[in-house]
């Protein structure tokens, strides 16, 4: 299977993701996940701007695709915590997320995520993460 | 310790209505006391993982975010809007398949303009959690001149 093949594979795998709407996009070894604006992700009607719950799960999402890609096994790996920064309200409109796969062990990965929205100098949100890679 | 506030009840009901929550199904369980209750239910469209059926992270996510902001509408007595600062969560264990989740948060500590809240995330037993989160919103003070936008 192709780096291609194996985040389709993730992406399709989860309800959750379709849920959310969430696609990504592979440049190389540069893992992008995009999703794209829709109503029932707005946690605040007023301004209006996305739920923090929304962007707290794609980011975790985020972080899981990259793993799933190079770390590939029929199993899921599985979240043992994340600490999540929101930094600006996210907007009615795309959201945009990067990982970056700070130390993959036998067990464990450490994980740094970042959204934007219009600009990647000005993040809305930021994540870092555990989480335990799964075995064949 | 009783807190029978019919205001603070429709309040907090309203967090039901926001598109995220109505969207994932959320059920407001109780507000009273700085401490809100929540649950989301099991449904095969929020499952993480088909092969376990065990509901997404994420919709944990969302709720623990979403009851942190009850808890502090239950705090403060009236709804006022928030900015979460930070939310860490430690994931103990998935949950049962095929089970929803509930959420008790606690706003433990408030200043003018911070408010602290600790929750935790369990599908059966409130003291086997599967999830457990801190987290640290902004208040938007009261409405006046130069206030009421969050940046």
């Amino acid at each position: 299977m192709t780096p291609e093949d194996h985040l389709r594979a993730f992406l399709a795998r989860a309800p959750y993701i379709r849920f959310l709407g969430m696609t990504a996009e592979l440049a190389g070894d540069e893992l992008t996940g995009i999703l794209p604006f829709s109503p029932h992700l707005i946690g605040n009607t007023m301004l209006p701007a996305l739920h923090g719950g929304v962007i707290g799960g794609f980011l975790e999402m985020t972080a899981l695709a990259p793993l799933a890609v190079t770390q590939s096994t029929p199993r899921v790996h599985k979240t043992i915590d994340v600490t999540i920064e929101y930094l600006r309200p996210g907007r009615a409109m795309t959201t945009y997320a990067r990982a970056d796969l700070r130390k993959v062990g036998r067990r464990i990965a450490n994980v740094h995520v970042e959204a934007w929205q219009e600009a990647r100098s000005q993040p809305i949100a930021a994540l870092r993460g555990h989480f335990m890679l799964a075995e064949d | 310790m009783s807190d029978p506030n019919p205001n603070l009840a429709a309040a907090a009901a309203m967090a039901t209505e926001v598109p995220q929550a109505a969207a994932l199904g959320f059920q407001m369980v109780s507000a009273a006391n700085a401490r809100g209750v929540m649950h989301a239910p099991w449904r095969e469209d929020l499952v993480g993982d088909p092969e376990t059926g065990v509901i997404a992270s994420g919709v944990v996510t969302s709720l623990l975010d979403h009851c942190c902001g009850m808890a502090i509408t239950a705090a403060t007595g009236e709804r006022r809007p928030t900015a979460t600062l930070d939310l860490r969560i430690d994931y103990m264990r998935p949950a049962a398949p095929r089970a929803g989740v509930t959420v008790e948060a606690h706003c433990y500590h408030m200043t003018r303009s911070i408010a602290f809240v600790r929750a935790h995330a369990w599908d059966a037993d409130p003291a086997d959690p599967i999830a457990t989160a801190q987290a640290a919103f902004m208040l938007a003070g009261p409405v006046g001149p130069g206030t009421g936008g969050a940046a």
